[in-house]
């Protein structure tokens, strides 16, 4: 939906329009660099160098399940615990907290699926300089070095990671607020005094930016840590940012930055703070990927270097060939505004590895209902029943399949969410049931924001109950957002959100029902006359600040409303939630998008990399708006979004109100055509989809993945051509999608990887080899999609109007044979929309292809489902022409099918065979 | 419209008496394609195959004819007979997906779906609806020929004014001519210096190039400039700029850019028009939107300061009274003769049947708005509870389909929108009896949707009466 307060305040509208309205750009004015941040600016001023922090090694203690120590800042004798733990699948967790601070500093809760079980330490050795530990069985140490204290983690000769090596490491303990005599202490006073408290610094006790101010009673207590990665050359993650996949080094800007912002018309290409944020960085090169999660909730900065950052693409090249360079090395350093030092540093090797090291932790994308995978039709805003009716009608007119239909903010009575317009919406229900009726489905948008009305039932109980969230002087915060003056709901206390949870029963929210689903937008949260369009940092949240919390404000939002879909269907169904913002954990609550975008050619770009960043990081439900939020798109953009979003996890067109309409018949039967062929092809391939989604929900592995994933070992792949995974992406294992971005594209080059992979184009059936950049003629019609040699694809041919409709169809499978004349490949079939998976009611076959025989073997056996789907027909990608083809099924009949084959492309169809998808069968090529 | 479906729907009932066996999904008219027993070719001629699998559920032909009953062929339609309704098409995806599509449930013969017969139900209200329809549609002709015949008068009547106006302005000549005649006799020595003058200030008026063959010319700027009581912001000073605008920034306009100029000057112009033209244009004043207070502005009095002729001044005394009258007096008279020409210019449709319209306003009051049409005018929103109005859009354009092009008025260049295009009506007219706006809505953003019902758009009713009571009985 929207982002701003456009029609809200008429000042900001005149001064926007003529400040903005010629550059069309994000107002960075309203959004703080590093230097107008007080901890961030102290943090970065500090330079690498000798660490003033010594390791008590005196103070260890070694249980079977940590280590405990003491360190000492030598410059004010401020001690601080650390801890360190073994953590199950290869991972090493340190803790670093004060040893007594003056007040409990925030640990995040709720993000972390459990307490991480752990795996048993032993001291290796000891002297006075350090401790060597074994990290479990393999040959990983851990070497904690006491003067000064740093911490490197080494397998067998190779160091993987180091703590603190740079010296960064800094906890800003808290203390007494000195009287305002204090405050004229002077440098050198305090560095003749070691002892002495440090200087009093600007923005240490309150803050103000633009006309904000921020009371920082607590005074400053920011920390900070450096991570030294050797043989790394690039880092990804820590998302959002509209940046490209792999981070740049930050020594010439700001640094990245995490705090959840409501961005009017952001820009692209820079580390500037989105609506969400996953600390968690990975570190890739050929041997190893490993990662780093920093559980903190508060304001954060990171920085990235790397000594290979100046070189040339020729001077990497010349080290590759002379093999003679320094080791390549990225330094990270992360600044949080307050909270804990908790990191989890998970080891890999593989990518595979640490994705499911993260997703051990923060668990695993939850599993959608089918539906939302079809195509969700949204525009702020469709404007009553009948305009939702028309639209809908519109669909089948034009014969184009969709899915969900979506309302934004204006189908409220007034902006007070859980109710309708009285007039536009008068009677719900019906047009639920209008949809129902033809198995499609509505997302109602319901934000956190409430609005202060003594009439609104939503905002009395919430009063009434003390649920808002807490000005600095005790009363409830107010802020301005959609509704004029609303107060949010604290969704960090568990009564709330239980409450909240319960607001979505169909006896309490007036005109919902079961295919009836949740969209929270404006979440980070959004106060438009708050500083940065956020919240005070000084509201208080029962014993914590605002400061301590924000960036997990949306993730809690998300996770009750969540809940509350869960508990009205008695926990039988899946729910289905939108979120703008985000933390880590996110995942487990439903989609995401990439907010309020433009109708321009790069962020159609740009979503790629966002979303794939998203997904290395475990949230892999991610889309952005198709066709462009603000502006309006050109035809030829309109086409080559659907096209791209097609192949996207979330697929969902959406605009703003100011814009022309644009569903997908409103630009010539041409280009309904084109339109309708790339929904289509996101139908045909639903079965597929859905299996990645399950597949990422039982491992953690994205399903939009970048290339440098999928063929790691391909290590010039790695070495020279990074810049291919900016404008590449990839579904699942075995779809290559390089859509089309250009604008007047006659052609695209897209990177086949694989040195002995083939490629069939999936519209054509073209063979292509891998390890080649390959040269792909374009029309408007064209969506370059390739399937790996060597993979099975289940695919739904029979599109219908909806998902739903299409629930009982036969399936076609496409194999594509590699070189070896070989290919595997699952399917999974469940109900598409209860829990009912979890007490194993699916199905769950294994397809494999080899020595000439196809054939299906359950990968569940204990698993029970029953569907009525069969399989209709079988595509051979790169096959042979058989003399005959014998099905046999499980009670032993042999029959012969029939098959036709196209000598030109090797395609070899067989016709029929019939069997029932969740059958035991073999199909024989002679 | 209605005729045809009506016509279709009553062969379709009595045709449907007769089973005739083919394959599931086949119409009538393909009937001799699918023969059972025979190899089926598929209808694009591109393969045969056997007829045991036509309908098998496995698409073997490219353009989908061998599954004309099942869901198998992507691009396949299915037939629906619809016994009692019209028979329909539907792509073969809606075949057996739990939704009932054809009223005679036959697309939903292996999904589990309850779907309900509903045909005759449907043929009935139809029927009913049609012939309320066609109720409608006959009355609103009726009225319609009277709109066209009154059209008719009424464009006469203008015609003759028109002329009326023509030969006042020969008059005008003459007496043009016969100043000239005693300026040239009675102030021979200052001839050329004269001749130059009256060539200016006729120039001004529009009357420079007189003569039999060119009685009139259209207003220009400067003209209009001259009549400070057209100022529209009323500030004692007419400037170049403002009669630019209104004369929509065209020094000389053409009749169309008149238009919106005349929308503007239109009630200033009728009143002064009155105290110079004895029998004032037909335009009706009590039906225009009266504009807040601007007409009190202007009181009889403050008007006749005749023209700032500069030259005025250095010229000799022997002005005369007529000359003095003539000016005004003429340029009113062109004005006239222009706003006549405006009027008679507008599309009032094939037979000026839309004529009636013509300055005339309806409302439409919905919970939160006042919406106003004002045919071959604009298009207006006021909120309900105070506040200032908005204009959606000032007549373009007749924008139907070709073949119906007096089915949807385009009304553009209304008041912008912040980030937004221009504010802009649509308006459907249906044919009804009365003449009446039935609905607003605003699809896009300041894109607005108006319904409008007015007997000028309805087709003569084909005779059915007796087709009607024939069929029923079948």
């Amino acid at each position: 939906m929207a982002s701003f307060t456009e029609r809200m305040v008429p000042v900001l509208v005149l001064w926007l329009a003529v400040c903005l309205a010629e550059t069309w750009a994000v107002d960075r004015g309203n959004f703080k660099t590093c230097d107008q941040s007080a901890f961030c600016k102290r943090q970065r001023a500090l330079k690498p160098g000798e660490s003033p922090y010594r390791a008590l090694l005196e103070t260890m203690e070694l249980t079977n399940t940590r280590l405990t120590l003491q360190l000492i800042n030598d410059n004010n004798k401020v001690r601080l615990l650390l801890e360190l733990y073994r953590l199950q699948g290869n991972i090493t967790r340190v803790k670093i907290n004060e040893l007594k601070p003056l007040k409990p500093r925030y640990e995040v809760p709720d993000v972390l699926i459990r307490e991480p079980p752990t795996e048993p330490l032993s001291l290796l050795s000891q002297d006075e300089n350090g401790v060597v530990l074994s990290l479990g069985s393999e040959s990983q140490r851990v070497i904690i070095s006491a003067r000064p204290f740093r911490l490197d983690i080494m397998e067998g000769s190779d160091v993987l990671m180091s703590l603190n090596s740079r010296g960064l490491l800094t906890f800003e303990h808290l203390r007494m607020r000195k009287d305002t005599f204090s405050y004229k202490v002077t440098s050198t006073v305090a560095s003749t005094t070691k002892e002495e408290e440090e200087k009093v610094e600007d923005g240490m006790w309150e803050e103000t930016f633009k006309s904000h101010s921020d009371s920082k009673p607590n005074g400053p207590s920011a920390i900070s840590l450096d991570f030294s990665l050797p043989g790394v050359e690039h880092v990804y993650g820590i998302p959002e940012h509209a940046d490209t996949l792999r981070l740049k080094t930050t020594e010439n800007g700001d640094p990245y930055r995490l705090y959840n912002l409501d961005v009017f018309q952001y820009e692209l290409y820079n580390p500037m703070a989105l609506y969400g944020a996953v600390p968690v960085m990975l570190a890739h090169n050929t041997q190893r990927t490993t990662g780093i999660f920093w559980l903190n909730a508060a304001e954060t900065w990171v920085d990235i270097s790397s000594n290979t950052a100046g070189k040339t693409v020729f001077g990497k090249m010349l080290d590759y060939v002379q093999g003679s360079s320094e080791t390549p090395q990225t330094d990270v350093r992360w600044i949080s505004e307050s909270g804990i030092i908790d990191v989890f540093l998970m080891l890999g090797p593989t990518p595979k590895d640490v994705f499911s090291q993260y997703a051990s932790l923060t668990g695993t994308q939850s599993f959608p209902p089918l539906a939302s995978l079809g195509y969700h039709q949204c525009r702020w805003n469709y404007n009553d029943q009948e305009d939702v009716q028309s639209v809908d009608a519109g669909f089948d007119e034009h014969d184009i399949p969709y899915d969900f239909i979506w309302l934004d903010i204006e189908h409220t009575d007034g902006k007070r969410y859980f109710t309708w317009d009285p007039h536009k919406f008068a009677t719900p229900k019906e047009m639920l049931q209008g949809l129902m009726d033809k198995k499609r489905k509505l997302v109602a948008i319901v934000d956190p924001h409430i609005k202060v009305d003594s009439n609104y039932k939503i905002h009395n109980e919430i009063r009434s109950k003390g649920f808002y969230i807490k000005n600095k002087d005790g009363g409830d915060y107010e802020g301005w957002c959609w509704p004029g003056s609303a107060s949010y709901p604290d969704f960090f206390r568990a009564d709330m959100r239980a409450w909240w949870a319960s607001m979505f029963a169909y006896d309490q929210y007036e005109g919902s029902m079961e295919n009836m689903y949740t969209w929270n937008d404006m979440n980070e949260p959004s106060v438009f006359n708050g500083p940065e369009v956020t919240m005070h940092k000084d509201t208080v949240h029962g014993a914590w600040e605002h400061r301590d919390v924000h960036n997990l404000y949306g993730f809690y939002v998300q996770m009750a409303t969540a809940e509350g879909l869960i508990q009205r269907s008695g926990g039988i169904e899946r729910p289905f939630v939108l979120t703008r913002a985000f933390f880590a954990g996110s995942q487990r609550y439903g989609a995401v998008w990439t907010g309020d975008n433009a109708a321009e050619w790069d962020h159609l770009k740009i979503s790629i990399p966002m979303c794939l960043s998203l997904g290395l990081v475990g949230i892999s439900f991610c889309g952005a708006d198709v066709g462009g939020f603000f502006k309006s798109p050109s035809t030829e953009l309109l086409v080559r979004w659907y096209q791209t979003g097609a192949y996207q996890p979330f697929f969902r067109a959406h605009a703003h109100l100011d814009t022309p309409r644009r569903e997908p018949w409103l630009f010539g039967p041409e280009n309904t055509a084109l339109i309708r062929e790339a929904v289509r092809q996101r139908y045909t391939l639903l079965p597929y989809w859905y299996q990645q989604f399950y597949h990422a929900h039982r491992t953690g592995e994205p399903i939009m993945r970048p290339l440098i994933q999928l063929f790691r070992k391909g290590r010039h792949v790695l070495k020279l051509s990074v810049p291919l995974m900016f404008f590449n992406s990839a579904a699942g294992r075995d779809l290559l999608v390089h859509p089309v971005t250009e604008e007047g594209a006659r052609g695209v080059t897209a990177y086949l990887p694989g040195k002995d992979t083939v490629w069939f184009d999936i519209h054509t059936f073209q063979k292509h080899n891998g390890a080649q950049n390959l040269y792909i003629p374009v029309t408007m019609s064209s969506i370059p999609v390739f399937q790996r040699g060597g993979s099975i694809i289940p695919r739904k041919v029979r599109v219908r109007r909806s998902s739903t409709c299409m629930e009982h169809d036969p399936y076609t499978l496409y194999v594509a044979l590699n070189l070896q004349r070989t290919a595997e490949g699952e399917l999974y079939i469940d109900d598409g929309h209860t829990f009912n998976y979890e007490k194993k009611e699916f199905i769950h076959r294994r397809l494999s292809f080899a020595k000439n025989i196809l054939s299906s073997v359950n990968l569940a056996p204990d698993a029970q489902f029953t569907t009525r789907s069969w399989i209709e027909r079988v595509v051979i990608l790169g096959a042979s022409k058989p003399s005959k083809v014998t099905l046999q099924t499980a009670d032993g009949q042999d029959s012969q099918l029939e098959f036709d084959f196209d000598a030109s492309m090797s395609v070899l169809t067989l016709r029929k065979p019939g069997m029932n998808a969740g059958a035991d069968w073999t199909v024989m090529l002679q | 419209m209605s005729c045809q479906y009506l016509l279709l729907l009553l062969l379709s009932v009595g045709v449907s008496a007769v089973e005739v066996h083919r394959p599931r999904g086949v119409p009538l008219s393909k009937r001799q394609f699918y023969e059972e027993d025979k190899p089926f070719t598929c209808l694009d001629g591109s393969r045969t195959i056997p007829f045991d699998r036509v309908n098998d559920d496995y698409c073997d032909c490219q353009d989908g004819s061998d599954e004309p009953g099942t869901a198998a062929c992507p691009n396949g339609s299915f037939h629906c007979t619809n016994a009692g309704f019209r028979p329909a098409f539907i792509p073969s995806s809606r075949i057996n997906d739990g939704i009932c599509d054809c009223c005679d449930t036959t697309d939903e013969y292996n999904s589990g779906a309850s779907c309900q017969n509903t045909c005759r139900d449907l043929g009935r209200k139809e029927r009913e609806s049609l012939l309320k329809m066609a109720e409608i549609a006959k009355e609103g002709f009726q009225l319609k020929q009277q709109l066209i015949h009154e059209a008719k008068s009424g464009l006469e009547d203008k015609k003759l004014k028109l002329s009326e106006v023509q030969s006042s302005k020969k008059d005008l000549e003459s007496k043009v001519e016969a100043l000239r005649t005693v300026k040239e006799t009675a102030e021979q020595p200052e001839k050329e210096a004269k001749e130059r003058h009256m060539q200016a200030w006729e120039g001004k008026l529009g009357f420079e190039s007189i003569s039999p063959s060119t009685v009139c010319k259209d207003v220009s700027v400067a003209e209009l400039m001259s009549h400070s009581e057209l100022d529209p912001d009323s500030d004692s000073s007419f400037t170049e700029a403002e009669a630019q605008v209104l004369m929509g920034g065209v020094d000389k306009v053409d009749l169309a850019a008149f238009g919106a100029v005349w929308n503007n000057i239109k009630e200033k112009y009728l009143s002064e028009v009155r105290t110079y033209i004895p029998a004032p244009v037909e335009t009706a004043q009590e039906e225009t939107p009266v504009s807040d207070n601007d007409s009190d502005q202007y009181p009889e009095d403050d008007i006749p300061e005749e023209e700032e002729e500069e030259d005025e001044d250095d010229e000799d005394d022997d002005q005369d009274e007529s000359d003095y009258k003539v000016r005004p007096l003429s340029f009113f008279i062109t004005l006239g003769w222009t706003v006549l020409k405006f009027e008679i210019s507008f599309d009032f449709g094939p037979s000026a049947e839309f004529g009636y319209l013509y300055s005339q306003c309806y409302e439409l009051t919905t919970s939160e708005y006042i919406y106003r049409l004002c045919p071959f005018n604009r298009v207006s929103q006021k909120p309900k509870y105070g506040g200032s109005e908005t204009n959606l859009g000032t007549w373009g354009k007749w924008a139907g389909p070709e073949d119906n092009i007096y089915s949807v008025m385009k009304y553009e260049h209304g008041t912008g929108c912040w980030q937004g295009p221009n504010r802009s009506t649509t308006v459907k007219l249906t044919c009804g009896k009365e003449t009446v706006v039935t609905s607003t809505s605003e699809p896009s953003r300041c894109e607005y949707l108006m319904e409008f019902i007015t007997p000028a758009v309805c087709q003569e009713p084909a005779n059915l009466d007796s087709d009607l009571h024939e069929h029923e009985e079948l």
